[in-house]
């Protein structure tokens, strides 16, 4: 669906359905350079299992106007407009990579309209190397390389895709070049520099990947220790991209976390 | 780069696509010859069936070996992922029915594997879909033939049999200029020697059949996209765009931008045309594919070794390949294929058709019949076979004469080939 956020025309993925007032919903928050469609089979699940959907696109990514915006909790302040665009009161958030820091932000300071929060792959700090910040600043092909490679588990290129027919690193290569110059820069950057105040009270699970190089599990770490009773689910074999690489096992732990 | 490195060509050849089997241990990528798949419950049923979970449901819309061809062809063409087919012309067809309707239009080049030219001159006609052969060698003809409902711009990466080098950096400009993809046919060049997305085209496919498999065994095709074509910025696509009430209600680009046309070809274009690959087919394909980086280079060298031998033959009138000097796309050969013209060419044998029928039944080594590619040496007279239902107008524009002869070197001794041609040439000219 189109909304309208602060004067601009942003998307989110429903699912194929209307909002329903009566119905619960989970938000979708992708990572950085990404859009909606990361989440495909994920949020198609639940948008077909009785909940209100909503994967959003940030400014500048998927089909949603820019500018990308640079800090993370201005990304989350961003969610709240938007899910007051589409008057839905209470959430539960999924974030990807970036997207987890964009819902931490927004459970600690509008505590209110979080249920629960489900973080796939994510660190505190979530430090991005010079020469991967660099790149993206000057918009080199090399950021998108590099985003390629660390975004899966090393044994990716030389193994089988969950979907049948497709080659995750050609679809990242692909999605990634359809960004407006200095957008992954401005993602990366922001998280970055993000710093979690804490003081998140909802239930929140981490789903890890035990390959995953770009945010591997010790850097979660810290994290999980800011929040006192968070459950852990860790995936063999998989890397940053566990919807795409762990699809069934990422939804299995959503599903249980989230219709608890 | 400073960071990474992708893995090269001859390990995703040899690896792309598959893990060892989580069942048995296998190395080799397992023959999963069965129909359909058991469901865990009927919850796994409904999400597998509604796209919710990644997984099989039945063989004709996908199949695991199947699967691993898919996504290995993908990889060593740089695309999003792959759909295999029956044939490389139900490849060529699938790609047609997913982006265009009745009343749609494609420009194609007139130097068409002649299969492919009937589809769209004949067979696509019947169905209101049009197609203007133009020379694909000249880029003006290209836009004159467009028209408000054209669809697509479509051509060989290296023309049958006058191998026409298709100018792809230019035709895809033209193609982009007026919001459509460019669609070519890899099938001589295979991602071995030429690599159409990095030139601009936005899809492509192989008859699978030829070098890919080599080992002339078995008949498929591969259809591949890129994921670089913006169906949304076009407008042009309502297949890809709008709400399709045959699954759903899905607007496959809303689902995602870069599997689009994926997602529609193998939801609608396997699920109700049926041209799928069977596992079988794609075991054997593979078997061809772990050594695709070392049959090529030998193809390409033979090939410039015989090429060299009847350029200098007396019986020979012409010899037809992109890197002699005279070809007309020789500077164009140079800049997008540089590891060779492939294995496939064409010459002109003096004494026209009798000529011709004498030269062909003369050989021992090469075999007369109606396929290139394989790890044989082949042989076949056009104008009499493979392009017979075109007209001397449509003959003339791709470049065939009665005398032409087209060769598929294969990967038998040089020497033993040359010897076997300069006989038959011999007794050609008695």
């Amino acid at each position: 669906m189109k909304l309208d956020v602060g004067g601009k025309e942003v998307f989110a993925y429903t699912a194929n359905h209307e909002l329903d007032p009566a119905k619960r919903t989970v938000v979708f928050v992708h990572g950085a350079g990404l859009d909606h469609s990361w989440f495909g089979l994920q949020s198609r699940y639940f948008g077909y299992h009785g909940w209100n959907v909503l994967a959003v696109d940030l400014p500048g990514h998927g089909r949603s106007e820019g500018p990308p915006l640079t800090a993370v909790p201005a990304m989350a302040d961003w969610l709240v407009k938007l899910l007051g665009a589409a008057k839905i009161e209470r959430v539960s958030l999924v974030g990807h990579s970036m997207g987890t820091l964009v819902a931490l932000d927004c459970a600690a300071r509008h505590p209110a309209l979080v249920e629960r929060v489900a973080l796939i792959a994510t660190a505190q700090p979530m430090k991005v190397s010079d020469a991967f910040l660099d790149a993206a600043k000057r918009n080199s092909y090399d950021a998108f390389d590099m985003s390629t490679i660390w975004g899966h588990a090393p044994q990716v290129p030389l193994g089988g895709n969950p979907n049948p027919g497709m080659w995750m690193y050609g679809d990242t290569q692909a999605r990634l070049e359809r960004l407006a110059p200095g957008v992954l820069y401005a993602d990366l950057k922001a998280s970055n520099d993000y710093v979690f105040p804490g003081g998140v009270k909802r239930p929140v699970l981490f789903i890890l990947g035990k390959r995953d190089v770009m945010t591997p599990p010790r850097a979660a770490k810290t994290l999980q220790e800011q929040i006192p009773g968070a459950q852990t689910v860790l995936i063999d074999f998989s890397g940053h991209s566990l919807m795409a690489e762990a699809p069934d096992a990422t939804l299995d732990a959503l599903i249980k976390f989230l219709q608890p | 780069m400073a960071g990474p490195k992708y893995p090269g060509f001859d390990t995703l050849a040899l690896h792309a696509g598959q893990s060892p089997d989580p069942a048995t241990g296998a190395r080799a990528v397992p023959i999963y010859q069965t129909t359909s798949y058991v469901f865990r419950d009927t919850e796994h049923a409904a999400s597998l069936f509604n796209m919710e979970r990644a997984g099989h449901v039945y063989s004709r819309i996908s199949n695991p070996t199947v699967a691993v061809l898919e996504e290995r062809i993908a990889a060593l063409e740089g695309g999003v992922g792959a759909i295999a087919t029956a044939s490389g012309q139900a490849a060529l067809h699938l790609a047609i029915a997913t982006l265009m309707d009745a009343g749609s239009h494609i420009v194609a080049s007139g130097s068409l594997y002649g299969g492919s030219h009937n589809l769209l001159a004949y067979t696509l006609k019947r169905f209101g879909i049009a197609t203007t052969f133009v020379n694909p060698r000249e880029p003006d003809a290209w836009k004159r033939a467009i028209r408000p409902e054209t669809r697509l711009l479509f051509g060989e990466t290296l023309g049958n049999p006058g191998l026409d080098v298709l100018d792809i950096p230019a035709v895809a400009e033209i193609a982009h200029g007026i919001k459509v993809p460019l669609l070519v046919d890899a099938t001589f060049t295979t991602p071995y020697l030429m690599r159409p997305f990095a030139l601009g085209a936005d899809l492509l496919y192989h008859s699978a059949t030829k070098f890919l498999g080599g080992h002339g065994v078995a008949i498929g095709g591969v259809l591949v996209d890129s994921g670089r074509f913006d169906w949304d910025a076009s407008g042009k696509f309502a297949t890809l765009t709008e709400a399709y009430a045959g699954f759903h209600n899905m607007d496959f680009a809303e689902e995602s931008g870069t599997r689009a046309f994926l997602l529609r070809a193998r939801r609608e274009g396997l699920r109700d045309f049926g041209a799928c690959m069977a596992p079988m087919t794609a075991f054997q394909i593979l078997q061809g594919v772990e050594t695709l980086h070392l049959r090529m280079p030998r193809h390409v060298e033979s090939t410039r070794t015989i090429v060299k031998f009847l350029a200098a033959h007396p019986a020979v009138a012409k010899v037809i390949y992109p890197e002699l000097a005279e070809h007309p796309d020789h500077e164009l050969c140079k800049k997008l294929l540089p590891k060779g013209a492939g294995a496939v060419f064409s010459f002109e044998i003096k004494g026209g058709r009798p000529a011709g029928k004498a030269f062909i039944e003369a050989l021992r080594v090469f075999s007369h019949l109606a396929n290139v590619g394989d790890a044989k040496s082949l042989v076949i007279h056009p104008a009499t076979t493979t392009h017979y239902r075109m007209s001397d107008e449509d003959l003339k524009k791709a470049g065939i004469t009665a005398g032409t002869v087209r060769l598929s070197i294969g990967l038998e001794d040089a020497q033993d080939l040359i010897d076997d041609l300069d006989r038959a040439l011999k007794v050609s000219q008695k």
